[in-house]
């Protein structure tokens, strides 16, 4: 089993990332901790801009997620579109 | 908006690293970068480094500036609110004491490091990722120093971090880990803070410790410490992105990454020695125990990882499989020898009261009742006939852990584990295989360590009698050091609470 996994700070800006990550990758798990949400899943999560965008009725840029990141397991992806924790050989070429 | 002309993310990362960069003329590339070969890593191309959250100085600015503002609003709040009367209890404070003494100027160390890496590294992407972290790490250093100023107002211990981190006999565990790294090249720096601490084993301090701190009512501690871990996730991708470009550039880097992988995997665990101790033993309210959280974040999460890097041919790090026969015995084994030395330590010690025994017993059933609970039991009287147990003989010093070898064989807790070598006439000691190995293979740097019991012995401390040495350690003696009971950060906690009820 090869999980990938994100933490976030519970707090409200944080709130519709995490809301966006559960329906962007249904299959994953959400562990609630004191003050901290964990997702996992795996092999693989990703959050797309457009689905933040449409909760939070504003323009996102995925780097905002700075802010309230705790912690990530995996190979990171980013661009302008969406965020990608994976294992294995990246999709995107470099 | 006018999104159609704002520059995409790939595109702003090449200007904002490769853009800024240039080949010197005046003086050649060597000259200008002197450290980067020694090592014997071989770097083909830099180019081929790329951050993978692709992040610039001019975002990095705005988004640090926001968490500190984020972060002094809530110290500020904590502190006209008197903060501090909210924690579940008071020997919670002994483990932010342990934090301070121990892991803030741990991250100015790191901060210096980065320093240097933000000016020697050839490619110009891992310098400025290397820029970036030396303010993020200092930038902790000063957020920790500032949130804990509260408790100092109320509470021992947190007065003389500064020098307590220089001369105090267990912080010579954190202190020579940070020397030790900063005394390597670039490369195995790199290898070691930002791959093996960073990567590998920061989760144990940040995520349990600080969810603990939330658990336990301080919300001073949670926010400094969640906003010094979002910058650890861009930290931890820089450590995985730094194993990867190696392994890429040139397969002649693999064997020396891997035994660089394997001494500070080593390294870092025996340094978390102090992190389990704080999860079993000094959380009043627990959120997880030290085996639950290095089944989780090591074995779970250091396996994928581990696993998904064979295909560059890296393996597990050498004796992972004895931190895993550990993780029933190395909290308990820990907590035990400190409350031993609880006379000569910074902070208060005491022995756990009955639900935490019960605790423990339920986290660990098959080693605590066996091997532990009765030791404290016979504590426990001993304390109760006025007799708290304190020991008067210096430790045995592992030479290159730092710390005493207290722990027991990986498959006998019977035994207490030692090993030992001889090096051109001299006897060393060890704590473990994992720490005869780091010294064997390069001896002429740890035959140097500054031991602490070794340096009291010689005379270098002070003076010959514990309240000296002590107080030559930075520690007020009487009020820093002894048992939570009776001590006067009881007394006070017991007085503001009663003036507040």
């Amino acid at each position: 089993m090869k999980l990938v996994y994100i933490a976030f700070q519970e707090n409200e800006e944080a709130s519709a990332v995490i809301a966006s990550f559960i329906e962007d990758n249904p299959s994953a798990t959400v562990r609630r901790y004191p003050a901290m949400v964990r997702i996992e899943a795996e092999g693989r999560l990703t959050v797309r801009r457009e689905t933040v965008e449409r909760r939070i009725g504003r323009e996102w840029d995925p780097q905002e997620m700075h802010l309230y990141i705790i912690s990530v397991s995996g190979n990171v992806n980013e661009t302008d579109d969406e965020f990608t924790l994976s294992w294995g050989q990246q999709e995107t070429a470099r | 908006m006018s999104s159609t002309k704002k520059l995409g993310l790939r595109e702003k990362y090449r200007l904002m690293t490769r853009g800024l960069g240039w080949d010197t003329t005046y003086q050649p590339m060597e000259k200008v970068f002197p450290y980067q070969h020694f090592e014997g890593i071989k770097i083909h191309d830099w180019d081929k480094w790329e951050d993978p959250f692709r992040l610039t100085m001019d975002s990095y600015w705005k988004y640090q500036a926001e968490k500190d503002r984020k972060l002094y609003a809530i110290i500020d709040a904590f502190s006209q609110h008197n903060g501090h009367l909210n924690v579940s209890d008071p020997r919670y404070v002994n483990a932010l004491k342990l934090f301070l003494q121990g892991i803030t100027l741990s991250e100015y160390s790191a901060h210096r490091g980065f320093v240097h890496l933000g000016r020697q590294f050839g490619g110009v992407g891992p310098r400025v990722a290397a820029q970036m972290q030396a303010i993020d790490e200092v930038r902790h250093a000063q957020t920790q120093i500032h949130a804990l100023s509260h408790y100092n107002k109320h509470f021992s211990g947190f007065h003389n971090f500064n020098q307590m981190y220089d001369r105090l006999w267990y912080l010579s565990v954190p202190k020579s880990y940070f020397e030790d790294a900063l005394t390597a090249g670039p490369f195995e720096f790199l290898t070691a803070i930002s791959f093996s601490f960073e990567y590998v084993l920061t989760n144990l301090i940040f995520m349990p410790f600080m969810s603990g701190a939330a658990y336990n009512g301080d919300m001073a501690t949670v926010t400094f410490g969640f906003s010094a871990q979002s910058d650890e996730a861009r930290h931890m991708t820089m450590g995985l992105e730094v194993i990867k470009f190696m392994a890429e550039q040139d397969p002649d880097n693999i064997p020396i990454i891997q035994k660089w992988i394997d001494k500070w995997f080593w390294r870092g665990y025996r340094l978390l020695v102090l992190v389990a101790m704080m999860m079993d033993y000094m959380l009043p309210k627990r959120v997880m125990s030290w085996s639950e959280a290095w089944e989780m974040y090591f074995e779970q999460a250091g396996g994928a990882l581990f696993e998904d890097l064979a295909r560059y041919g890296f393996r597990m790090p050498k004796y992972a499989d004895v931190s895993i026969k550990e993780k029933g015995r190395y909290s308990h084994e820990a907590w035990a020898a400190l409350y031993s030395y609880g006379a000569a330590a910074g902070l208060h010690t005491w022995l756990p009261k009955q639900e935490e025994m019960d605790w423990l017993a339920e986290k660990y059933p098959d080693t605590f009742p066996d091997f532990y609970a009765k030791r404290l039991e016979h504590w426990r009287d001993m304390q109760q006939d006025g007799q708290r147990y304190y020991a008067s003989a210096l430790p045995q010093l592992c030479q290159v852990c730092q710390v005493p070898a207290w722990f027991t064989e990986p498959d006998d807790p019977h035994t207490l584990c030692k090993r030992e070598t001889e090096y051109k006439g001299q006897h060393y000691h060890f704590c473990s295989d994992g720490c005869k190995d780091i010294f064997d293979n390069e001896p002429e740097k740890y035959v140097q360590a500054w031991l602490p019991t070794h340096q009291v012995l010689q005379g270098n401390c002070g003076g010959a009698e514990l309240p000296d040495v002590l107080k030559w350690s930075g520690i007020d003696v009487g009020r820093d050091n002894m048992d939570f009971a009776g001590s006067e950060d009881e007394r006070h906690w017991n007085q503001s609470i009663g003036e507040r009820k």
